[in-house]
């Protein structure tokens, strides 16, 4: 059986430390995925969420640790994995279905039309991506990625160009084709509410380390209306914000305001 | 009655307006006919020369010279740009000296190429196919150098690679720049052509024209000049016929 059908794979993240240059970005990471979980990653912006995906995808090798994939290291091309990039990467010069064919053998043609109707776009199949607005563009690059029906779903902010009715529709989509196809996914968002709706558990990262490890146990399919959701959401957005607060009070105990600093050096003077 | 394009139009006023000035001009002996003879004379010689096959001949020599240098030098460079931009090994091993090579004017090589090749068929074949070298060269070079990176990671994570990487990711993104490359090669050229035959040939236009002025035959140079530039003029209509086809997703 080809490796990136087979159901679903487990992932052990092992102290992984990933620098560029001088700035670290993540340093002794460690994360287990269970084969089928659906997993998402939330944290502030150039915190490294699209760096650690793009550590699971194999597409840049870390400076420590280790990555197992069914307890078989990484080293190489993530071949379980189909990763939706951030940035939509299709190709200009490919129509909308060839784009979402690309890489896909060619007796699979229906199923690529079949991923364009999912995601609403199948008369759009013959325009080039140039005529296709933002969350149209995102829509088919989501459509990409899940007509391989990989073993592991990696997804980079699929869903941030979309209106809040169209992104409703798309996260469904996707919870339903998790749920049908048994896959293992990691989401990207910077929606906590998104994040506390479609996935098992979700993970906040802070200063390169994972500061929350939060498992959602609310029964599915989910509604924002159940009181336990607003109670997660809360949780985790009081977290991200609990630290920052903390750190603000911190900064103030230790750095004098100006007016101090000024009577100070006066004083000195 | 449906007027055509005016996009059709424009662009031939200004050949036209000229064209009907020249004549006007000649007409009133404005212009002596030992200088500029008239657009009319022009077409009679150029009638003249179509009866006797004369012109004929010239044309298709000419064309066949441009033809085979711009195709040996175009496939040259095309593939030394390709292997270049692809192979780290390749880069390495042979940019440096076409980059020294590049900076030579290959029509200062005229009388070298005379004295290797004499004047006949090969020395104006390889001099086109050196001055189109360069110039598809350096297109095809940067254009596959400059494929935006992230595609290509794109496409690695999408499973291609080898082959198909390459006319999936790597051929397309480089196109727009290796057409460019095309483009300008083709001028080059026509111009090499021109020289080459104008200094040393015993036939072709540029060998036409050299005649006539033995002759003084006015409207035979005229003419000459004028098959140059619709040459050049058809030959960017072929390059932006390829332009629009292959980069139609660039609209
Ligand atoms: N190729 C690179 N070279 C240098 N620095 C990089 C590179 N890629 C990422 N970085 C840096 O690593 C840090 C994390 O980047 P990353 O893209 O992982 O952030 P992110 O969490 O995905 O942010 P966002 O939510 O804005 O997408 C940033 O400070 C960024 O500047
Ligand atoms: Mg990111």
């Amino acid at each position: 059986m080809n490796k990136i059908q087979e159901q679903g794979i487990g992932i052990q993240i092992n102290n992984i430390g990933k620098s560029y240059g001088e700035r670290c970005v993540l340093e002794n990471l460690s994360l287990t995925i269970q084969k089928g979980e659906f997993v998402s990653i939330v944290g502030k912006s150039g915190c490294g969420k699209s760096t650690l995906l793009r550590l699971v995808a194999g597409l840049e090798k870390m400076n420590n640790g280790t990555i197992e994939l069914n307890g078989e290291r990484l080293d190489d091309l993530n071949r379980y994995a189909r990763i939706m990039f951030q940035d939509g990467r299709l190709l200009p010069w490919k129509k909308t279905l060839d784009n979402v064919c690309l890489g896909l053998p060619k007796e699979k043609k229906e199923n690529a039309i079949g991923a364009l109707q999912q995601v609403g776009l199948k008369d759009r199949i013959d325009d080039f991506p140039s005529m296709l607005s933002g969350g149209q563009r995102q829509r088919v690059a989501l459509a990409r990625a899940l007509v391989h029906n990989p073993s592991l779903l990696l997804l980079d902010e699929p869903l941030g160009a979309l209106d809040a009715l169209t992104r409703i529709e798309m996260q469904n989509l996707i919870e339903s084709l998790w749920k049908q196809k048994k896959f293992t996914a990691i989401l990207v968002t910077h929606d906590v509410e998104e994040a506390v709706t479609i996935s098992d558990r979700v993970i906040l990262i802070e200063d390169g380390k994972v500061s929350l490890n939060q498992p959602i146990k609310l029964p599915r399919p989910r509604k924002r209306t159940h009181p336990g959701f607003s109670m997660y959401v809360e949780e985790i957005l009081g977290q991200i914000m609990h630290k920052k607060q903390r750190k603000a009070n911190f900064d103030m105990l230790l750095s004098p305001s100006k007016e101090e600093q000024l009577l100070f050096n006066s004083i000195n003077n | 009655m449906k007027l055509p394009n005016k996009g059709v139009i424009i662009p031939w006023l200004i050949p036209l307006v000229l064209l009907i000035s020249w004549q006007f001009l000649s007409w009133v002996g404005a212009i002596p006919e030992r200088i500029l003879p008239a657009p009319t004379q022009v077409f009679v010689a150029c009638m003249e020369l179509l009866s006797t096959g004369e012109l004929v001949d010239h044309v298709s020599i000419s064309l066949g010279r441009a033809l085979a240098g711009f195709l040996i030098g175009g496939i040259i460079g095309f593939l030394f740009g390709l292997f270049n931009g692809v192979f780290r090994f390749a880069d390495l091993f042979f940019d440096t000296s076409i980059q020294m090579l590049r900076n030579i004017p290959h029509l200062a090589l005229i009388p070298l190429v005379i004295l290797w090749f004499g004047i006949g068929e090969t020395s104006k074949i390889f001099l086109v196919a050196l001055g189109v070298l360069f110039p598809v060269y350096i297109n095809t070079y940067h254009g596959i150098k400059s494929v935006d990176k992230k595609l290509i990671e794109m496409g690695k994570a999408y499973g291609l690679r080898g082959k198909a990487l390459f006319f999936h990711v790597i051929l397309p993104g480089a196109m727009s720049s290796i057409l460019v490359g095309i483009r300008f090669s083709l001028g080059v050229m026509w111009l090499t052509l021109i020289v080459a035959e104008t200094i040393s040939a015993q036939s072709g236009i540029g060998y036409m024209a050299m005649n006539a002025r033995e002759f003084m035959q006015m409207d035979v140079i005229i003419l000459s000049i004028v098959i140059y530039a619709l040459f050049g003029k058809l030959s960017d209509v072929i390059a932006r016929y390829f332009e629009e086809k292959l980069l139609k997703w660039n609209t």
